[in-house]
């Protein structure tokens, strides 16, 4: 039933909205919440406490508090009383068994409280202890608040915008709108944010309104949840005018339905037309609560009490009800019959953002409110929440013994005592034990009596027991919201579709997407080792060195040698940290006196690029470093045909005298300039085709037709395990260095300098404390990569690469060893599947050990 | 973290656009005792003022700048290019 219209009323009489709420539908105007339209159906009970189950009804009416939370659309927790009514909306009760009126678990709230004291589930279900998996089933289904269905998959795209203005002012009301107007006639531009679907006029500023300010991070940084979009505002100066926050009064029966604060129930009133209750009992401490006697007199409803605090503070308010439902208030053993009690304590400051950005908080004992001092540079306080908040007087910290302190968590004054009896005497601590403040409600409404109960029970004032500190989200947000979009960006190769078309199992190998095989990686492997096989290698980081000092940067950076790389030449190339742990490896080939082409591995791809550029900023040489990455595809084509297929496709001279093992070309290929390295990746002998990557697919094309079959990571990663090739990061960590690693040969150490070097010769005087060499096993075990090394019952090594070899007929690997190990048919265990199987070094490669078939 | 930095290319952006790397350390000129060169690759002031340190603009311009930036308070009290008029780079 409603009220005549009221005068700024939010519905439009004139359109209906039908949602359904527990399968039933439910009638309401444009503009009502989901909330003032069931309060308007005649519903009372919105949801179940917490932790008693204890019927809840509407308290504040401002999206404050968590007793109105039902689940919309599949959305748990959402706060019907500021949530739109739409056509459709499913709405549901949560955290029941059975429903709103029957709930189950009440029957915590009426047998269950001596077993679900404070801390509980630190003790009461401990013992006996081999219960404990029923009671851990009992909690993991009765804890937490709403469900996620988690069938539904993710329906809702939450995005995210980033805005900068010179003021933002968060909070809409006559302070917030005053600042706005006032520096927008500065000439700033300026948003303002504010937390209610009310409408704003004209105004010469910008509006985003429901939108709730989460915090204020440095440098001005205030994230703004607006709806399904999160602003990430950046703001030159913040204007906070939040208000203050109605605090419920502690007393016996202050949870019951029907007792509200008082600005809920003018909402009510003035903005859905409804009647709050019949008969009305007003407890307030400010001149602004108690002015909704006018309100509850304009809607009909008989006042039949009004405690001034100020007046007279009550030792006793105790409210009865009836199936939850409040009957009855007491105040001071005077008893009035009532559905309705408006009470509320002084207004509190909402501070908490102000509090995030480093003001003070300081306790105002003239008038028993938290107020904010000491503000930040940048961040104003206007209004009420800078302490406007009218004449006030201190009132009794609870009114009688009990009541709950925290209704958003169920905490209990007599939790409150018995926190402080096992000697959790801090607030901070309180607040971790009991969760007070720790709920939906994030302490708007619990804070300041949690603390002046605390002041009370210690025999202190409120300032030596202080404030827990304010943090980020003030209001709860959605996960979704802060996760953004569901974007995972992937890189694809120029190549890519060639690959997926032809049915390749593509794997992540960082940002890239990458046939692990087209199916049958042994095959893949044989193809090459038989006939001739191409290999998408687009992923290689590609980097040209250019300028003057090309060579000097790269002797600086490099352990070995670059000034006697003769131009059309490539060599092998490790980097080092100056640590002397070896970073990433690749080839360089001098393409001319002062133009290097170097390649990295496709992960380190990007750290190397920023190495190189930081080391040239350090070192500020004429040297330009060029990232072609993405502007170069790249195929290695190898396999004892690979020089056919590539005289078939190229006017270069690709004879064995004329293109040499470790030559770089420049070159058509099928018409394609190319830059063609002849390196030894898989260990065939083996051409690097470099070009732009438009070409790729036509190129990858053209290779194929003349026969070379595609191999995926899986059977490289075979074949150049076969040649003993370390994969950087596979086979190496961040201990590493090319000493312990088997490449003492790449080590110049009568270099002047190079990064690592020092840290090397360190290395090198104290002696390896491992070695990394290759093995083989004794039967065709292949032990899982990471197994164990056994020696004398003890841990002594690792594995860190291996494979079934069908060319070699061996399971092989490598491994880091102790030194004394680490000799040519050195005999150790590896421990597979709880057995010890035998493997046996190799310090050569199994496959070609002298390079006869990569040099031919 | 989340205030701004100042590339010298692109001015004014989101400390999420760089990549730190650290304060300027001093790199030996010459063979360093074992000492020396533990000092100079794991040993860092961490002071609690201003310190200069190595930032790049790594989802921008890609630049390596200097920054003097308080760590109490993360205020960017200047940047420059190593190289620059008047900058001093130790980590040579």
């Amino acid at each position: 039933m409603r009220l005549p219209p009221q005068a700024n009323e939010l519905i439009d009489r004139s359109r209906e909205v039908v949602f359904s709420f527990e399968g039933k539908p439910v009638r309401a105007f444009a503009g009502d919440t989901i909330g003032s339209a069931l309060f308007a159906s005649g519903r009372r009970v919105f949801s179940r406490s917490f932790k008693y189950h204890r019927r809840r009804g509407l308290l504040c009416c401002s999206g404050a508090c968590p007793n109105c939370m039902l689940t919309v659309d599949g959305t748990p927790n959402v706060r019907s009383c500021v949530e739109p009514a739409h056509d459709g909306a499913t709405v549901e009760a949560q955290n029941v068994l059975g429903s709103l009126d029957h709930d189950l678990l009440s029957i915590v709230d009426k047998v269950g409280r001596p077993f679900t004291p404070v801390g509980f589930y630190y003790r009461t279900m401990i013992r006996p202890r081999r219960l404990w998996p029923l009671y851990e089933t009992f909690l993991r289904n009765v804890a937490g608040l709403g469900r996620v269905d988690k069938r539904r998959g993710r329906t809702t795209r939450y995005d995210a915008e980033n805005r900068s203005v010179d003021v933002l002012v968060i909070g809409g009301g006559r302070s917030g709108l005053a600042a706005a107007r006032a520096a927008a006639a500065d000439g700033d531009r300026v948003l303002l944010v504010d937390e209610n679907a009310r409408s704003f006029g004209e105004e010469p500023f910008e509006v985003v309104a429901p939108a709730c300010a989460l915090g204020i991070y440095e440098g001005g940084l205030v994230p703004v949840a607006a709806g399904r979009l999160l602003l990430r505002v950046r703001a030159g100066r913040i204007v906070v005018a939040t208000g203050a926050v109605e605090q419920p009064l502690v007393f016996p029966g202050n949870d019951l339905v029907g007792v509200m604060l008082p600005d809920g129930a003018r909402r009510l009133i003035r903005d859905f037309a409804l009647k709050p209750g019949e008969r009305a009992v007003l407890i307030a401490a400010d001149d602004r609560a108690l002015s909704v006697t006018e309100d509850l007199e304009r809607a009909g409803v008989e006042v039949a009490a009004t405690v001034d605090l100020r007046e007279h503070d009550p030792t006793d308010i105790f409210a009865e009800g009836r199936r939850g439902l409040l009957r009855a208030v007491s105040i001071d053993g005077v008893g009035h019959d009532c559905d309705l009690l408006l009470a509320a304590g002084a207004p509190q400051p909402a501070y908490s953002l102000l509090a995030q950005a480093g003001a003070q908080i300081s306790y105002d004992a003239d008038r028993g409110i938290f107020v904010p001092g000491g503000l930040p540079a940048g961040v104003e306080a206007a209004g009420r929440v800078a302490g406007e908040v009218g004449p006030l007087l201190p009132t009794r910290a609870c009114h009688g013994d009990g009541g709950f302190v925290c209704i958003c968590e169920d905490v209990a004054v007599k939790d409150m005592k018995r926190a402080l009896a096992e000697g959790f005497d801090s607030i901070e601590l309180a607040k971790r034990y009991t969760t007070v403040t720790m709920g939906p409600c994030q302490g708007r409404l619990c804070q300041r009596s949690s603390i002046r109960i605390y002041a009370r029970e210690q025999g202190t004032d409120e300032a030596a027991i202080g404030t827990t500190t304010a943090r980020p989200p003030w209001t709860p947000v959605t996960l979704g919201l802060l996760a953004g979009r569901t974007h995972e960006p992937a890189r694809l190769t120029a190549i890519h579709h060639r690959h997926v078309e032809a049915g390749a199992d593509v794997i992540w190998t960082g940002a890239w997407r990458r046939p692990h095989s087209y199916g049958d990686a042994p095959a893949e492997a044989r193809n090459v080792h038989e006939t001739v096989g191409v290999i998408d290698v687009s992923t290689l980081g590609k980097l040209l060195v250019v300028g003057p000092d090309a060579v000097e940067f790269l002797e600086r950076l490099y352990p070995n040698r670059y000034s006697d790389l003769k131009p059309g030449r490539v060599r092998y190339g490790v980097l080092s940290t100056d640590a002397g742990r070896i970073m990433d490896d690749g080839t360089v080939a001098r393409l001319d006196d002062d133009r290097f082409y170097v390649t990295t591995t496709s992960t380190g791809a990007d750290s190397v690029l920023g190495w190189f550029e930081w080391w040239n900023a350090v070192w500020r040489l004429d040297v330009e470093i060029v990232n072609l990455t993405g502007a170069l595809a790249a195929v290695n084509v190898a396999g004892p045909q690979a020089r056919d297929v590539l005289a078939g496709l190229t006017r270069a001279d690709v004879s064995a005298e004329g293109f040499r093992y470790l030559d770089a070309r420049e070159g058509a290929v099928a018409g394609v300039p190319c830059l063609m390295l002849r390196i030894g990746f898989v260990g065939e002998l083996g051409y690097e085709l470099h070009f732009a990557s438009p070409y790729g697919e036509y190129l990858w094309d053209v290779l194929r037709d003349r026969g070379a079959r595609p191999f995926g990571l899986e059977a490289q990663r075979i074949l150049r395990l076969e040649k003993q090739h370390i994969i950087v990061g596979q086979d190496t960590d961040s201990e590493s260095n090319i000493l312990d690693a088997n490449m003492q040969w790449i080590a110049k150490l009568d270099k002047d300098d190079f990064v690592g070097k020092w840290a090397l010769e360190q290395a090198q005087e104290r002696g390896p404390r491992e070695l990394l060499v290759g093995f083989e096993m004794a039967n065709g075990t292949v032990p899982a990569e990471g197994s164990q090394i056994v020696r004398d019952g003890g841990p002594s090594g690792r594995v860190t690469s291996s494979r079934w070899s069908e060319q070699v007929g061996k399971a092989i690997g490598l491994a880091w060893l102790p030194p004394d190990l680490a000799e040519e048919d050195a005999t150790f265990e590896i421990r597979v599947n709880g057995r010890l199987e035998q493997a046996r070094v190799r310090l050569r490669p199994f496959f070609d050990p002298a390079g006869d078939r990569l040099k031919s | 973290m989340s205030f701004l930095l100042t590339c010298p290319n692109c001015g004014a952006r989101d400390v999420n656009e760089f990549a730190y790397a650290g304060e300027v350390t001093r790199r030996p000129r010459t063979a360093p005792s074992f000492r020396e060169l533990t000092d100079y690759l794991y040993f860092r002031r961490n002071v609690a003022g201003v310190q200069r340190e190595w930032w790049q603009h790594r989802f921008g311009c890609e630049a390596w700048f200097l920054a003097d930036r308080d760590t109490r308070t993360n205020e960017v009290l200047g940047v420059e290019v190593p190289g620059a008029a008047g900058a001093d780079v130790a980590a040579v």
